[in-house]
C-alpha cells in the first residue's frame, strides 16, 4: 500500500487514508459499522454478497465498500436510507433461499446473517424462494465436519479459506446460477475427498452452513451413565479460548474456571493434554537425536528433517499432498492420542479401573481431533483410545447447558494423575510452541545446561511469519553426545497449510536443509483451531498467543523433562523414551493417501 | 498411458501448465470425447497441479463444457423468450420424435444429444438451432428435421 493520503468524507467527517485502502477500512476507521457478510479480514476480497454496499455522491450505482478503494475528495454515506434499504433488499433475498430453522441449527446465536436479520427487522418473505433450500440434505459424511448447503449463502469465504489459507481446495464453487453451490470435486461427500478436517472453513461460515459435528449428546449420557468412568483432557489452546465464548475478550486466560466448570459438569476426572505434551516431548526429542545419531554417527540413511505430528490437519494433508515424505514424519502420536492410550492402560491400573467402563472424552481447539480419534491405528489400549472429542466451542455450550455462571466461578486444579504439566506444554497451543519446547529440553539433555534465550524465551520462534527459520549452536556437549559438537541445529516452523504446503516442495527438491520443523495445521497454530471461539482474525489470534505465552511464564516449571508425573510415567511403567512400552502406546504410522 | 492420458499431455505442452490453460486444455477434451469424464479432471487436474475441485468447479459452470457423457453432435435450441414465442416447443417435439429421445438425452447410437440452451444472439432470426458449432436460424419443424436427418445420413 502506498504511503500517499487521501482525503474524502464519510457521513460527512473528513478522514485520511493511504491510497488503496478500501472505503470499509476508512469508515472502520471513523468508528461507522457497515456490514459484511463476505468479507473477512483474512481473506482476500470477493464483493460478493453486496451488504456491505454505501452510496457515493455523484454514482449511479451504490458501491460494495469491501471491494471499492477510496479517492480524493470521495463523499460516502454509509447509513443512508437508500443504503439502509438496499442492504435490506440484499439480507431479504439471502433469506429467501435461506434455511432459517435458527432454533434447530448449531449457530443459532452465533451467525452473521441471523444478526443482520434482527437488525434489519426483517420479516415475512417477500422474495420468491427460487432455490429450494429445504430439499437440500446435509453432508455429515465426516467425522469433523458438516456441510449444510440449505443454509449456505455462497459467499465463498470457505473457498477463499481452503484454497488461500490452506491449498487444499476440497470446496470450489460448481456450477452457476440458480444451480451455484459450494461443493467437492464431483459432489462426492466430504470424508471421500482431499478435506483436511481443518474446520478453518467452519471458523469463517457466516452462518451456520458448516458446523463441526457435534458430539455433545453422547457425551452427556456418558457422564449421565453410574456405570462410567468418564475422564476428560483439554488442549493447551482451549484455556486461552474458551473464555471467548463466555463473555470474556480475547486473550483471556481461563484454565481455573474452566477445570472448574468441568468438574461441575460431573466428570469423573479432569485431566490435561499438556501432560501428554511434554511426554510428546520426551519421545519426540529422544526421536530426533536418535535421527541424528543415525545420521551422523551410524552413517545410516535416516528421512531427514524431522517433522512433527501434533496436528491431525497436517497429518492428513500429508498423507494427501505428500505422501512421499511420510517417513519424515515423527512417529510420536500426537499428545491428544498419547493421552487416550494411557487413560485406559496407565491410568486405568493405577486407579483400578476396568477400562471397557471408562469413556475418554478430549476437549480440543480443533476438528481434525474428531477425525483423528477414529483412525484405525488409534486402538493400542485395546480399545478406542479417545471416545468423543468436543470443540472449544461445544464445551462452552455444555458450560452453558449445566446451568454454570462461568465468569464467577473459583479457579480450580486439574485432578492427577496426568494433570500435572509445565509451561513447555502449554506453548504447544501457538505455532513455534513445539518446537520452542522441544529445544528447551533437547538442549539441556545434550549440554546440561539451560537453552542459551533469556527466561527460557525463544523468541526466535515466535510470531505469525508463514515460515520461521532458526539456527542453534550446540557446544560443549555431555561426553555421550560428543557426535553433536560444534554442529549447528537447523530449524524451520510453518503454520496454516498453505505455508506448509511451501515449506514441504522445498523440502521435496532438496532446497530445505533443516534437521526439525514444526507444522501447524492452522493459521497461528491451535490458538487459530477450527475450533476455537468465532469470529478470528490477526489480532484474536495475536491476543491468544500473548495469552499463551503468559501462561507459560506463570508457571513454576517450563521444561517438559522436569514435569514430576512424567519423570514418575517412565520410572513406574514406559521404562524409557522409545522404549518397547512406548512403541507401543505412543508411537504410530502413516498411511498415503490419495490426492485426486 | 490412457487415450486420455495422451490427450491432455498434448493439449499441456500445447497450450502450458499454468491455470491460464485449464479453459483451453478442457475444451480441447470436449471437442475430442464430447465431454468431461471424472478420469479426464482428474488428470487435468494432476498435470496442472490444481485441485479437483476446482477443474470441476470451472468445468461444471461452462454448459458447453459437459460432465455428462453426451453423443457425437450435440443439437441445442434456443429456450429464450423469442424463440419461445416463434415455436421453439414444436421444434423441440419435432426433434424428440425424429430422435426417439427427449431433451437431456442421448441417443442410442450416441450419435445425437438433444439440449436446449439460452439465448444464442439470434432473437431477430428465430427460432434458432445450434449444432456443433454451426447456427441454423429461422427454422421450423420441417427444416430442423432435415438438418438433423442430413447430418445423420452424413455420418454414417
Amino acid at each position: 500500500m502506498s504511503e500517499y493520503l487521501v482525503n474524502l468524507k464519510i457521513n460527512n467527517i473528513p478522514v485520511s487514508v493511504k491510497e488503496g485502502t478500501t472505503i470499509l477500512d476508512a469508515a472502520k476507521k471513523l468508528n461507522f459499522n457497515v456490514p459484511t457478510l463476505c468479507n473477512h479480514p483474512d481473506l482476500s476480497v470477493a464483493g460478493n454478497c453486496r451488504v456491505c454496499v454505501v452510496e457515493v455522491k455523484g454514482a449511479r450505482l451504490l458501491a460494495a465498500s469491501c471491494a471499492t478503494p477510496v479517492s480524493e475528495g470521495m463523499e460516502v454515506l454509509t447509513n443512508s436510507e437508500k443504503v439502509r434499504t438496499a442492504r435490506k433488499h440484499v439480507i431479504e433475498l439471502l433469506l429467501s433461499e435461506h434455511n432459517a430453522d435458527c432454533t434447530k441449527c448449531f449457530k443459532n446465536g452465533h451467525c452473521e446473517l441471523q444478526d443482520l436479520a434482527s437488525e434489519y427487522r426483517i420479516g415475512d418473505h417477500v422474495f420468491i424462494d427460487l432455490v429450494k433450500a429445504k430439499d437440500k440434505i446435509a453432508d455429515i459424511s465426516s467425522p469433523s465436519i458438516s456441510k449444510d448447503d440449505s443454509k449456505c449463502i455462497r459467499c465463498q469465504r470457505c473457498v477463499r479459506t481452503c484454497d488461500e489459507l490452506q491449498s487444499v481446495s476440497a470446496l470450489a464453487v460448481v456450477k452457476k446460477g440458480d444451480h451455484q453451490k459450494i461443493s467437492t470435486f464431483m459432489n462426492k461427500p466430504l470424508h471421500e475427498v482431499v478435506c483436511t478436517n481443518c474446520g478453518q472453513c467452519i471458523n469463517r461460515c457466516p452462518t451456520g452452513a458448516l458446523t463441526e459435528r457435534t458430539y455433545i449428546e453422547e457425551v452427556w449420557k456418558a457422564i449421565n451413565d453410574p456405570l462410567k468412568h468418564v475422564v476428560v483432557q483439554t488442549a493447551p489452546a482451549v484455556r486461552i479460548g474458551l473464555g471467548e465464548d463466555l463473555g470474556y475478550d480475547p486473550g483471556e486466560r481461563v484454565t481455573g474456571k474452566m477445570v472448574a466448570a468441568l468438574k461441575h459438569i460431573g466428570f469423573d476426572s479432569v485431566l490435561d493434554t499438556d501432560f501428554t505434551a511434554d511426554l510428546t516431548i520426551m519421545e519426540e526429542g529422544t526421536e530426533l537425536l536418535t535421527r541424528l545419531k543415525k545420521a551422523l554417527v551410524d552413517g545410516e540413511k535416516v528421512a531427514l528433517p524431522m517433522m512433527t505430528s501434533c496436528s491431525p490437519g497436517w497429518i492428513k494433508f500429508q498423507e494427501h499432498m505428500f505422501p512421499d515424505l511420510l517417513d519424515n514424519l515423527s512417529t510420536c502420536k500426537s499428545p491428544q492420542q498419547m493421552f487416550g492410550a494411557l487413560a485406559k492402560t496407565y491410568y486405568a491400573k493405577k486407579k483400578g479401573i476396568d477400562p471397557k467402563n471408562m469413556v475418554s472424552v478430549s476437549i480440543m481447539p480443533c476438528t481434525a481431533k474428531k477425525f483423528e480419534c477414529g483412525r484405525p491405528e488409534m486402538r493400542d489400549s485395546g480399545y478406542q483410545d479417545v471416545d468423543y472429542v468436543l470443540t472449544t466451542r461445544e464445551l462452552a455450550m455444555m458450560v452453558k447447558q449445566a446451568g454454570i455462571n462461568f465468569m464467577k466461578l473459583e479457579d480450580e486444579h486439574y485432578d492427577s494423575i496426568m494433570g500435572n504439566s509445565t509451561g513447555a506444554a502449554v506453548i504447544f497451543g501457538a505455532t513455534g510452541g513445539v518446537m520452542e519446547a522441544a529445544l528447551r529440553t533437547a538442549y539441556e539433555i545434550v549440554t546440561g545446561r539451560e537453552v542459551p534465550f533469556t527466561n527460557l524465551n525463544i523468541m526466535p520462534l515466535r510470531g505469525f511469519e508463514g515460515v520461521k527459520e532458526a539456527k542453534v549452536m550446540i557446544k560443549d556437549v555431555k561426553p555421550e553426545w560428543s557426535f553433536l559438537e560444534g554442529a549447528e541445529l537447523s530449524v524451520a516452523i510453518a503454520h496454516g497449510l498453505h505455508n506448509a504446503n511451501t515449506l514441504m516442495k522445498a523440502v521435496r527438491e532438496g532446497k530445505a536443509n533443516y534437521h526439525f520443523i514444526e507444522v501447524m495445521g492452522c493459521p497461528g497454530g491451535c490458538l487459530g483451531g477450527g475450533g476455537q471461539p468465532i469470529p478470528t482474525s490477526p489480532e484474536i489470534r495475536s491476543k491468544r498467543a500473548e495469552a499463551i505465552y503468559g501462561e507459560d511464564e506463570g508457571l513454576p516449571l517450563r521444561k517438559s523433562h522436569e514435569n514430576p508425573e512424567v519423570i514418575q510415567i517412565y520410572k513406574d511403567f514406559l521404562g524409557e523414551p522409545l522404549g518397547h512400552k512406548s512403541h507401543d502406546l505412543l508411537h504410530t504410522h502413516y498411511k498415503p493417501r490419495i490426492r485426486y | 498411458m490412457s487415450n486420455i492420458e495422451t490427450l491432455i499431455k498434448t493439449l499441456v505442452e500445447k497450450h502450458g501448465k499454468t491455470r491460464n490453460s485449464l479453459m483451453p486444455v478442457l475444451q480441447g477434451i470436449v471437442k475430442e470425447e464430447h465431454f468431461l469424464s471424472e478420469e479426464a479432471m482428474i488428470a487435468v487436474a494432476k498435470e496442472l497441479d490444481l485441485s479437483a475441485a476446482d477443474v470441476y468447479g470451472t468445468a461444471s459452470f461452462y454448459t458447453f463444457l459437459d460432465t455428462v457423457p453426451r453423443g457425437k453432435n450435440i443439437i441445442r435450441i434456443c429456450k429464450t423468450i423469442s424463440c419461445h414465442m416463434k415455436g421453439k416447443d414444436e421444434i423441440i417435439e419435432a426433434l424428440e420424435d425424429v430422435l426417439k429421445i427427449k431433451v437431456g438425452e442421448t441417443t442410442h447410437d450416441k450419435k445425437f444429444t438433444l439440449l436446449t440452451a439460452n439465448c444464442l444472439g439470434w432473437c431477430h432470426k428465430g427460432p434458432v438451432m445450434l449444432v456443433n458449432d454451426e447456427v441454423f436460424p429461422e427454422i421450423n419443424q420441417q427444416k430442423a428435421v432435415e438438418i438433423i436427418e442430413g447430418i445423420a445420413k452424413a455420418s454414417k
